[in-house]
């Protein structure tokens, strides 16, 4: 039998008894046919490879990320609950020396889930991957993380979350938001004031194919990875780029994902979007496997695939070329933007619009970011939805100083419950929430 | 009457059972003969005086294919794979010729890649230069659809003696155990028909007509006509006999652990319910994986004859067995020991017993008895360790539904059924460790004829229905056939129901002996768009596993 260069633990939960609607793209049948190809190659009797089951995540891991409104039991059921205990089962079990790496293949995905959670955006309720992170520092300390999202779609969600924590460098490339939902995710989103030049996209252009996101990996991501020097990679791996996915309008393909997957090398990879069930996934997800467990995947390839015919236009690649070095000189600049930017401004607010597609929610947001020169600074979200509820949320960071904390706590108990209809304090120094 | 024969890697034993009532026995050490003549000699001896018109069936279990395959006594086999994309395919070469073809099916079993005619020609033409008389066939996904090996089996022509087609092994998703199974049970089709023509010709000649069935490694039977085709079903039923043995013996419906003590090895088997625990995909046989459906069982290197010895101050026992007990001649201190010593177990020379425990009690620095308990005690203490560490394994299987994550149900032991010499003396010390009842029969001398008597025949079905592309597999039986777009579940239960039940009878089982459940099942809507476009139902049954009758014992 194979035996794989790197242990590789997976967790493969597919939730065949659930769907957002027996229509819906996010639907029993999502990763069936990857089942199928996964038996069907013998992934379980290679030797190194290790499967297992999710834990529950508990309602205390998902508060350490959003404010759930009214409250997390409201929001969030089993299902979401399962996929974000996929996910710290397999980071877990990296952490833990089981395994070298870890895959979780779990639905629902995750990554449009923001701070706020008024119900469904983007088939995401929880942040599968900010759970899991957020959990594994609770048990095993500070991390410096690097996010690296590989859906097609804008991670608008991971981006909010980390939007202002320099531990946690957050990269997307995606279909252009011009063209895509969430419509976000442009270079001028470049972090909080705490955390500028952390939070880099990388728009691509509809029909990039495998040398256009495999150019930006080796001149955008991983000279930053190299510099950047994180304890930890993950891989928030949407498979929607795929050029049979329904919904986008890109060109790479399995081999591409998985060349991605050898080069990124990857300590956890976490299932996000990609919803050509039968011509992507099963392929893509072998490729992933094959690529983080060091074995040989030259041999996966769709049954339609036609290299030629997905070869992006010269157009396109000088496009991303341009691109790619406008991403990488801002990051190399990101000390002087943020002199330029955010220098001697005490309080930074966003105000924002935030649609839920999948639920038909409209929220009205702003974010305040208020700057401290010891810690990361507390921020606040004060929030309202069309449907009737108004929130003031405010968040003490990981790193936050004793100052901070106790300001944190004053907010909280001074603010009047007139206004709103929930108030909520997540204090992640004492890993503690409160709501009112 | 019915008659058992189990062919051990020591022993044959043979009994006959009427009424529930062992009426004959037979136990005799094997001689290097023959395991045909080793057989047939014994069964003529059993069944001398016996009036052999009163035997309904005669079960045996034997090591014919085992053997042939640990031994290296197999044919020459010539491997057609078809491999497709996917992992790289150089490992599966296990063949003496191997030719990876193109063409592929797909997960959904549609025909990607046409085969090459040409190709199946020039490997045919090949394989006969090297005079390569037996091949397999296997396709990636030929579950799904098996017609590229039924074809090349076709295009193969009449040249060659036998020619394994992957699909009619299993229904089970696994290339790589499809590839290794198919290449055994084609490596040593030669070996087992050629036992099993003396078999029958011997039964001719005695004029006898009585229904021979094969044990399986998974404690079932299979006829003599169906293990022809696919012997690699017999492989490995020796530890299958005696887990049957044991399941006569001491009947259950519980959840229970079974242990099987011997001299060198203990083997750990477990019941949910009262029925076998499977292994989840398929036994290994020399390192093969395959896909042959096996009783789930574990040996561990302790035993009553496993060596004891200090070390930092602690008791360790085995894996090793350096000779007999030192009660009984041997070199080293034992288990079997610790018992005689006790007066546990009044047998061989308790002087030596005694002796063989002090020259451990000196270094520990207790008393003689405090030794011997300790001994078995870490006897016990050991297995149940082993015991805990399989159930966790067990109880963490893999799950795909949020009910089954949520709701699914634990393997827990209610009981300790116990076989082998020191089951006596350890029963009292295991039945404190796992703080459960545990039950020894008191003669277990025959249990693996017993089991091989009292097997039923077994036999599982997949099926797969794909309403949108209206087709019905179920490869294992060669089925490929038209459905409607209304096919619903309720049809795919009785369409595999019916299978089963036709194939049971056709092998020779008993109408009323056939008893059949659903393992699983599933039912997926396929959607294109924002439409159902059809059905993807998936059914697992089978002819529920165990014993036939009752023992009155
Ligand atoms: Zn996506
Ligand atoms: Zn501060």
């Amino acid at each position: 039998m194979i035996k794989a260069k790197n242990s590789l633990g997976l967790v493969f939960f597919p939730a065949f008894d659930w769907a957002i609607s027996p229509t819906h793209p996010e639907r029993e049948e999502r990763l069936l046919y990857t089942r199928d190809q996964l038996f069907e190659e013998g992934i379980a009797d290679i030797e190194g490879i290790q499967f297992y089951n999710p834990i529950i995540a508990h309602e205390k891991d998902i508060q350490r990320v959003h404010f759930c409104v009214p409250n997390v039991s409201s929001r969030v059921t089993d299902s979401h609950l399962i996929s974000a205990g996929g996910a710290i089962k397999a980071m877990d079990a990296v952490m833990k020396g089981d395994v070298d790496k870890a895959f979780a293949m779990v639905r629902p995905p995750g990554h449009h889930a923001q701070r706020v959670v008024y119900g469904d955006r983007g088939f995401c309720v929880v942040n599968v991957e900010a759970v899991m992170l957020e959990r594994i520092r609770q048990d095993y300390g500070d991390l410096r993380v690097a996010i690296i999202d590989t859906d097609c779609h804008h991670g608008d969600g991971t981006q909010d979350i980390y939007w202002n924590d320099r531990n946690t460098l957050f990269i997307s490339f995606h279909q252009d938001g011009r063209t895509l939902y969430p419509g976000t995710g442009f270079l001028d989103e470049f972090g909080g004031p705490s955390a500028y030049g952390y939070n880099i996209n990388i728009p691509l252009p509809p029909g990039t194919g495998d040398e256009g996101i495999l150019y930006v990996l080796d001149h955008v991501v991983l000279p930053i990875l190299e510099e950047y020097k994180p304890d930890i990679i993950i891989n928030s791996a949407g498979q929607d780029n795929h050029y049979t996915d329904p919904l986008t309008n890109m060109n790479f393909s399995a081999k591409g994902y998985a060349m991605l997957n050898s080069r990124l090398n990857p300590d956890i990879a976490v299932l996000e979007g990609g919803y050509s069930i039968e011509g992507a996934l099963p392929y893509v997800n072998l490729g992933i496997i094959l690529a983080m467990a060091g074995l040989d995947f030259s041999n996966v390839r769709e049954p339609d695939y036609d290299e030629e015919a997905l070869q992006q236009t010269k157009r396109t690649t000088e496009y991303i070329k341009k691109l790619s070095h406008l991403v990488y000189s801002r990051w190399q600049n990101r000390e002087k933007l943020w002199a330029e930017d955010i220098k001697g401004k005490d309080l930074i607010s966003l105000e924002r619009q935030v649609y839920y597609d999948t639920d038909g929610i409209l929220e009205n947001q702003t974010q305040t970011f208020i700057s401290c020169d010891k810690c990361s600074g507390i921020s606040t979200i004060d929030s309202q939805s069309d449907g009737g509820y108004h929130i003031y949320a405010i968040t003490i960071p990981r790193d936050g100083c004793p100052r901070c904390v106790d300001r944190g706590h004053k907010i909280y108990k001074d603010i009047s419950s007139g206004n709103y209809t929930n108030i909520y304090l997540q204090d992640r120094v004492n890993d503690a929430y409160l709501a009112k | 009457m019915i008659v058992g024969l189990d062919m051990g890697g020591t022993h044959i034993d043979g009994v006959i059972i009427e009424n529930g009532n062992i009426i004959n026995t037979i136990k005799k050490p094997r001689d290097g003969k023959d395991i045909f003549v080793s057989i047939w000699e014994a069964l003529e001896e059993l069944l001398s005086n016996q009036d052999t018109s009163k035997i309904k069936r005669i079960n045996l279990s034997t090591t014919v294919s085992t053997n042939a395959i640990v031994e290296g006594k197999t044919t020459p086999v010539g491997m057609i794979i078809q491999s497709g994309p996917g992992l790289p395919h150089d490992f599966l070469a296990c063949g003496d010729e191997n030719v990876f073809i193109s063409g592929y099916i797909d997960h959904r079993g549609k025909v990607v890649e046409e085969l090459d005619l040409e190709e199946i020609n020039s490997t045919r033409e090949l394989f006969i230069k090297n005079g390569l008389k037996t091949c397999a066939v296997v396709t990636k996904f030929s579950t799904r659809n098996f017609d590229h090996e039924v074809e090349i089996k076709r295009l193969l022509g009449n040249e060659f003696d036998h020619i394994t087609m992957g699909h009619t092994l299993s229904g089970v998703l696994n290339f790589p155990r499809r590839v290794f199974s198919a290449y055994l049970n084609a490596a040593i089709h030669n070996t087992f028909n050629q036992f099993s023509h003396s078999i029958k010709k011997a039964m001719m000649d005695r004029g006898m007509n009585t229904p021979l069935f094969i044990l399986k490694a998974d404690g079932g039977t299979t006829s003599l006509a169906q293990a022809e085709n696919k012997p690699i079903e017999t492989i490995l039923s020796g530890p299958a006999a005696s887990f049957m043995g044991l399941n006569a013996l001491l009947k259950t419906h519980e959840d229970a652990l079974l242990l099987d003590i011997g001299g060198t090895t203990t083997d750990i088997f477990f019941l949910v319910d009262g029925v076998p625990l499977f292994e989840p995909l398929g036994i290994e046989i020399h390192s093969y994986k395959t896909l042959t459906r096996a009783i789930y069982s574990t040996s561990m290197g302790l035993g009553g004859d496993s060596s004891v010895r200090v070390e930092n101050q602690g008791i360790r026992i085995g894996p090793r067995r350096e000779g007999p007990p030192y009660a009984l001649g041997g070199p080293m201190p034992t288990p079997t020991d610790a018992m005689i010593a006790l007066g546990l177990a009044e047998f061989g020379d308790r002087k030596k017993a005694i002796a063989a425990m002090e020259s451990l009690a000196r270094v520990l620095e207790l008393s003689m008895e405090e030794t011997a308990r300790n001994v078995l005690d870490t006897l016990g203490s050991m297995i149940k360790s082993k015991v805990d560490q399989l159930l966790a394994e067990i109880n963490s299987k893999p799950v795909y539904t949020i009910h089954e994550l949520l709701h699914s149900r634990r393997l827990k032991p209610q009981r300790i059924n116990l076989i082998g010499g020191p089951a006596k003396c350890l029963s009292p010390i295991l039945e404190k460790k796992f703080n459960l009842p545990c039950y020894y029969p008191r003669d277990y001398a025959i249990a693996n004829a017993i089991g091989a008597a009292m097997a039923k025949l077994t036999q599982d079905i997949t099926l797969v229905a794909d309403t949108q592309r209206r087709i019905l597999t179920a490869g294992e039986y060669g089925i490929r056939e038209r459905v409607g777009r209304d096919f619903t579940i309720e049809d795919a239960r009785k369409r595999a129901v019916q299978l089963l039940r036709y194939s049971a009878i056709d092998q020779g089982a008993k109408e009323d002996e056939i008893e059949t459940e659903i393992i699983e099942e599933s039912i997926f809507n396929m959607v294109d768009g924002f439409y159902t476009t059809g059905k993807n139902i998936r059914v697992k049954a089978q002819i529920k596993p165990g014993l036939i009758g009752d023992l009155r014992v």
